[in-house]
């Protein structure tokens, strides 16, 4: 890419660059929180969405394995947590402990599924994995009788918020005389989380097992023949994309304070493929402009589309829900048409599209 | 080197190797040659541990392979070129190579080792940047070696690696081939065209319907009234 070329016989610029960056994403809180805290709200949805796209990178876009019901991990994660820090068992463990938990936790079920689907490939594959999180889901809400674990179809309510000592992160405090609230600070915590969670996503890009993700998707057989243990090197992709998943679960659960099966169900794992598909599978970057995009927008159209109609029709004719979707639609179908790699596509895929 | 006795694979009830023997011994060029449908490919899938033998043994060395895995058997010296060539079509013919030397960590070995998978194959280094799915099938099958050789095997399993491809292609690949066994690498090739196999192997086995009907020296294989009707297309 020119771009890499020109930083790497510049790296002033590059640096520079993150700078700005940086700073642009140190003060955006506190612009978009003039517009109204609801955009704080949807910026740190917008995060976890990145996460989880970024998780399901690692499986569909690394190692190729085409997985349906991602949204389960993120469901086991979010469980995980409100289950052990809210009065549903009286339980209240701090967030630094059930985080690991939790993550662990979606791994355990990410191997789960792993383990029977090795052999499929493809449609199959999306299949079963499209059942298992629908089980998952249908799990979560029955899971009230005998003995009540979910509470059902109500779901978990009155979750503990992220607190360390007497630092709520539901709170408002001022700090350096500005005034930090809850939406705020979570912004913050999970900013911290997403460069994390992308410097490991790199890392592993370009890391032995990268690579060997990089010969399954191509070839199963011949990359076994390169002396690649295809059978551990799948699990783990599932493995990882879990456990991300499930990190992103947990936090989804103590900013929201409440869950219920509704938030895990299968529309949510096809947006989050649709993120990655969209942005470019494979390529880290893509994959965030795709989250970053499909969380925005339909926040954007939520907020436009009814006052535009009751200013030019006065009444609203649509149902911006209507719009959201045909939106979707058409900018998938124009997507497939003119950038069937997504929007920033990785290079390998680019290739693939380009030269054969 | 390898030995295989009483190699019996089957496929749902169906016998498709009925037991055969086999040795390649250190050093040695040895061929494989059958028609289609014989049980070659069969054969070579149990000696690489894709698929498990319903009974017999294979030994390495003097080890028991069976139950040992593909992925397992590299670090053994054993090299596959697969059938069909199995390359990476979306990575690139230096990337293809390095994949090859996936379980090797001395990078400047690795490098050295990929200059003279390009001295063997001149084309590939005119092509080490274009992707492997863009070569042409000859190129492929090129690919396919040179990245089985960076794993720097002592025993190379070829699976036909004269498919499909145009008969000056094929001669060349075989002298390459020829040039490897001269470095030192045992070979065993599994081929359906025999004249070429034996007219660069030492030693050779003819397989039919699952079983081994025939084991001699190249030349004598090559004169054999049988094989020259049935393989070698002479009238009867």
């Amino acid at each position: 890419m020119n771009l890499t070329d020109k930083f790497k016989a510049n790296p002033a610029l590059l640096w520079s660059g993150v700078a700005l960056i940086a700073c642009a994403l140190a003060v955006l809180p506190f612009v978009l929180a003039m517009a109204g805290t609801t955009w704080v709200r949807v910026t740190n949805l917008a995060i976890l969405f990145t996460l989880l796209a970024l998780g399901l990178n690692i499986v569909v876009g690394f190692a190729g394995l085409l997985d349906l019901g991602y949204i389960a991990f993120y469901g086991v994660g979010a469980y995980t947590y409100a289950l052990l820090a809210s009065p549903q068992f009286n339980i209240h463990l701090p967030f630094w402990i059930i985080l690991p938990i939790g993550a662990l936790a979606a791994c355990v079920f990410g191997v789960l599924l792993g383990a029977p689907t090795l052999k499929l490939r493809g449609d199959y594959l999306a299949i079963v994995t499209l059942g298992f999180g629908e089980i998952v889901r249908i799990f979560f809400n029955n899971l009230s009788q005998p003995v009540n674990i979910t509470n059902g179809p109500q779901g978990i309510s009155r979750i503990d918020p992220f607190s360390i000592g007497g630092f709520s992160f539901n709170q408002s405090d001022i700090i350096f005389g500005l005034n930090f609230s809850g939406p705020v600070k979570y912004y913050y915590l999970l900013l911290l989380v997403l460069i994390m969670v992308i410097v490991i996503n790199l890392r592993l890009e370009d890391s032995r097992i990268g690579r060997a993700w990089q010969a399954i998707r191509e070839d199963e057989v011949a990359a076994q023949a390169m002396g690649i243990n295809t059978t551990r090197v799948k699990l783990l992709a599932f493995a990882m994309g879990a456990s991300f998943g499930g990190v992103a679960g947990g936090m989804f659960a103590a900013i929201q304070g409440f869950i219920s099966p509704e938030s895990f169900v299968l529309v949510e794992s096809v947006m989050v493929l649709s993120m990655v598909v969209l942005g470019g599978m494979g390529n880290i970057w893509g994959v965030i402009v795709g989250a970053l995009l499909l969380s925005f927008v339909p926040e954007l159209l939520r907020h436009t589309v009814e006052p535009l109609q009751r200013s030019l029709f006065g009444r609203s004719l649509i149902d911006p829900e209507v719009v959201r979707m045909l939106l979707f639609g058409l900018a998938l179908m124009l997507m497939m048409l003119f950038r069937p790699a997504g929007l920033w596509p990785s290079k390998v895929r680019k290739r693939e599209l380009t030269e054969e | 080197m390898l030995e295989v006795s009483g190699l019996r694979v089957s496929y749902g009830g169906i016998n498709a190797v009925k037991g055969i023997d086999l040795a390649v011994r250190a050093g040695e060029m040895v061929t494989l040659i059958g028609a289609n449908g014989a049980g070659k490919t069969t054969t070579l899938k149990a000696l690489t541990g894709l698929i498990r033998p319903a009974a017999g043994s294979v030994r390495y060395n003097g080890a028991e392979m069976t139950g040992v895995a593909l992925h397992r058997r590299i670090g053994m010296g054993i090299a596959l070129v697969p059938e069909g060539r199995g390359i990476f079509p979306r990575l690139t013919v230096e990337e293809n190579l390095g994949m090859g030397a996936y379980c090797r960590n001395d990078r400047d070995g690795i490098r050295g080792d990929c200059e003279r998978v390009y001295a063997l194959f001149p084309r590939l280094a005119e092509r080490r940047s274009q992707t492997g799915g863009t070569l042409s099938g000859g190129e492929q099958q090129m690919l396919a070696i040179g990245r089985a050789m960076m794993s720097r095997p002592r025993l190379l399993l070829l699976d036909e690696p004269s498919m499909g491809l145009a008969p000056l292609m094929v001669q060349k690949i075989f002298e390459t081939i020829r040039a490897i066994a001269a470095d030192g690498v045992t070979i065993l090739l599994v081929e359906q065209n025999a004249k070429l196999a034996l007219e660069i192997c030492q030693r050779g086995y003819v397989m039919e319907s699952g079983e081994i009907i025939l084991h001699d020296n190249a030349p004598n294989l090559l004169a054999n009234p049988q094989v020259r009707r049935a393989y070698l297309g002479e009238p009867s």
